[in-house]
């Protein structure tokens, strides 16, 4: 190791469902390695934590994981986790959890326990007090300055590449936290999507459908399109609106928020409030037959056309083109699979 | 008195273009519509059908925010709060000193529950409910699209990644709101004339008695987010393929 003193030490909150570590976790190992001169731990909590600690222990960068095993630890309920990670703090200068349903849930609490606001969707490091995030749904992009004792933050699993993977496995430590914890929260169930489709808030391929699609039947070119793709499927508010899907699928800003690699919409005009919810897609498609639709401004590839004859033509397409490289639709999950552990 | 809290902010329209003020001081709100943040209006729906059902007795809308806000105030009052607590600010607080005034606000009322939205759309945070929560040392149910009372508990079906989790609550707590819950209704003329006689307070955090925690955070400047480059025009299917490939993204 060269001379430069550890002038920071962050700890990542792992997120891990049914044995398997969630790639956010890595995603936030990559954010943490931008603050300078940092030491990196990753905390899994967990009833059973070995396999998951293991798989922790494989992510480059970090100098060791630390093991709480508690059965109060089965499930990540915030009320629970929060007072264990808060007693860790003491030791660290950054506290750092995935933007996900779950860090969202959980690192505010934490940050409450030691008396900071957030830091809340990282997307930049600038030095280890100063970072950037969107605001207004993306559309304007903040530089903070963590000015309290500590950092808490979440990551935006969009803005970040996982860490590889180590050459050597970082050393595991079980840690034995005597906090009292709440007996108020039980966690009682958990339902997964339909399965056959990706998630539509984590796919790495969206396919969008608005009103121009005109009936919930005509949706059934856009489903085969998406499964042609191993794409995930999502809506605008009008289609939403006119009933031609449920209203989960609605992508926007008042619907969901996504960061896909592809993003193909079809037949939506464009309103504001969908192209805050998409602008942050890697790549954007628009099929539409108005090529004046606002949505040609933001979409990187445009096709001016009727939507039924082009996407069936799309579809068979694509399909002959997977056929014939051998790739499989499910690889669509790659590289950001962040979904992929928490669905089995 | 089985009381509800709702958290009201008082939000530039989701319908609005915004725009980043040229000093980098922040976005044009100036001459800009404004209304209740989307998914308080969720959180405030929720609290009325619970009323509705006999389950709550008295709903108070409160927040805190400029002297402006009443607006937004009235527009809860007329949508079927009872009552509504401004407490006024000069500047923004951050997530931890709202929490704070939230948390004076529980103990003076006692509600059974406060429902918050999961988010403001104007900055994004995302703190306040689950900061309540810890303060309050009560349960945190956040991104709510299903809540069903039931004596001392709630059961509350979340929004989750990975699909859909039910958890099991004890009574009081705090709820956040995903758009799934509900929607919220239309306000009708006869009940804008008729929240002009509800009662609206307003007060401060130093009247009030909130603690106010330090600053711990501090914005240094506001940008518009990076330009997409120009995108191109493709024929047909066949043209689109190509450059899908092309970018690397087949």
């Amino acid at each position: 190791m060269s001379a430069a003193p550890v002038a920071n030490a962050a700890l990542i909150i792992a997120e891990h469902a049914q044995g398997r570590l969630n790639v956010s976790t890595a995603k936030c190992v990559r954010c943490a390695q931008a603050i300078d001169s940092v030491v990196i731990d990753v905390a899994v909590l967990a009833a059973d934590a070995g396999a998951i600690a293991a798989q922790a222990a494989q992510v480059a960068g970090i100098r060791r994981v630390v093991s709480i095993e508690r059965p109060e630890n089965a499930e990540a309920l915030a009320a629970v986790w929060a007072p264990q990670i808060a007693a860790l703090a003491p030791q660290y200068t950054h506290l750092l959890g995935p933007s996900t349903t779950f860090g969202k849930d959980l690192m505010p609490r934490v940050a409450a326990l030691l008396g900071v606001s957030q830091i809340s969707d990282i997307m930049a490091v600038q030095s280890a007090r100063r970072f950037r995030r969107p605001i207004y749904a993306n559309n304007a992009v903040a530089t903070v300055e963590a000015i309290g004792h500590i950092v808490v933050g979440t990551v935006r699993t969009a803005s970040f590449q996982p860490a590889a993977a180590a050459s050597s496995p970082a050393p595991i430590e079980s840690v034995a936290l005597q906090t009292a914890l709440p007996q108020h929260t039980r966690f009682v169930s958990r339902s997964l999507p339909s399965v056959g489709r990706p998630d539509l808030q984590t796919a790495a391929r969206v396919v969008s459908g608005g009103r121009a699609l005109a009936s919930a039947d005509n949706f059934q070119i856009l489903y085969r399109l998406a499964d042609a793709l191993g794409a995930a499927v999502g809506a605008s508010r009008a289609a939403v609106d006119a009933g031609y899907v449920p209203n989960d699928l609605q992508v926007g800003q008042t619907g969901k928020i996504i960061a896909p690699e592809l993003y193909i919409a079809l037949g939506i005009s464009g309103a504001i409030q969908h192209l805050t919810g998409i602008k942050d897609a890697r790549t954007i498609v628009a099929i539409n037959k108005d090529g004046e639709a606002p949505i040609f401004e933001v979409a990187d590839i445009g096709l001016v056309g009727d939507l039924f004859k082009i996407v069936p033509e799309l579809e068979a397409l694509i399909r002959a083109r997977t056929h014939g490289s051998g790739a499989k639709a499910c690889d669509a999950q790659e590289p950001d699979g962040s979904h992929a552990p928490t669905l089995s | 008195m089985n009381r509800i809290l709702v958290g009201i902010k008082r939000v530039v329209d989701f319908s609005v273009r915004v725009r980043v003020k040229p000093d980098g001081s922040g976005v044009v709100t100036d001459g800009v519509k404004m209304s209740i943040n989307p998914f308080d209006e969720i959180a405030l729906e929720e609290a009325l059908r619970i009323r509705e059902r006999g389950l709550a007795d008295e709903i108070i809308a409160v927040s805190v925010g400029p002297a402006q806000a009443q607006q937004q105030l009235r527009t809860a009052l007329a949508m079927g709060a009872d009552r509504a607590v401004l407490v006024q600010v000069g500047e923004p607080l951050e997530p931890l000193a709202v929490a704070h005034v939230l948390l004076e606000l529980v103990r003076q009322h006692q509600p059974q529950l406060v429902i918050l939205g999961k988010q403001a759309i104007d900055d994004d945070n995302g703190q306040t409910g689950q900061m309540l929560a810890a303060l309050w040392e009560r349960p945190q149910a956040t991104f709510a699209s299903r809540l069903e009372l039931d004596g001392a508990g709630a059961r509350v079906t979340r929004e989750v990644d990975a699909g859909l989790e039910t958890l099991l609550i004890e009574l009081p707590a705090v709820i956040t709101t995903d758009l799934r819950l509900n929607e919220p209704r239309y306000v009708k003329l006869p009940d804008i004339m008729k929240a002009k006689r509800k009662p609206l307070d307003v007060t401060t955090p130093a009247a009030l008695g909130a603690m106010l925690p330090a600053t711990s955070t501090r914005t240094l400047k506001v940008e518009p987010p990076p330009a997409r480059a120009r995108g191109v025009r493709v024929a047909n299917a066949s043209e689109l393929v190509a450059a899908l490939a092309q970018r690397g993204v087949l």
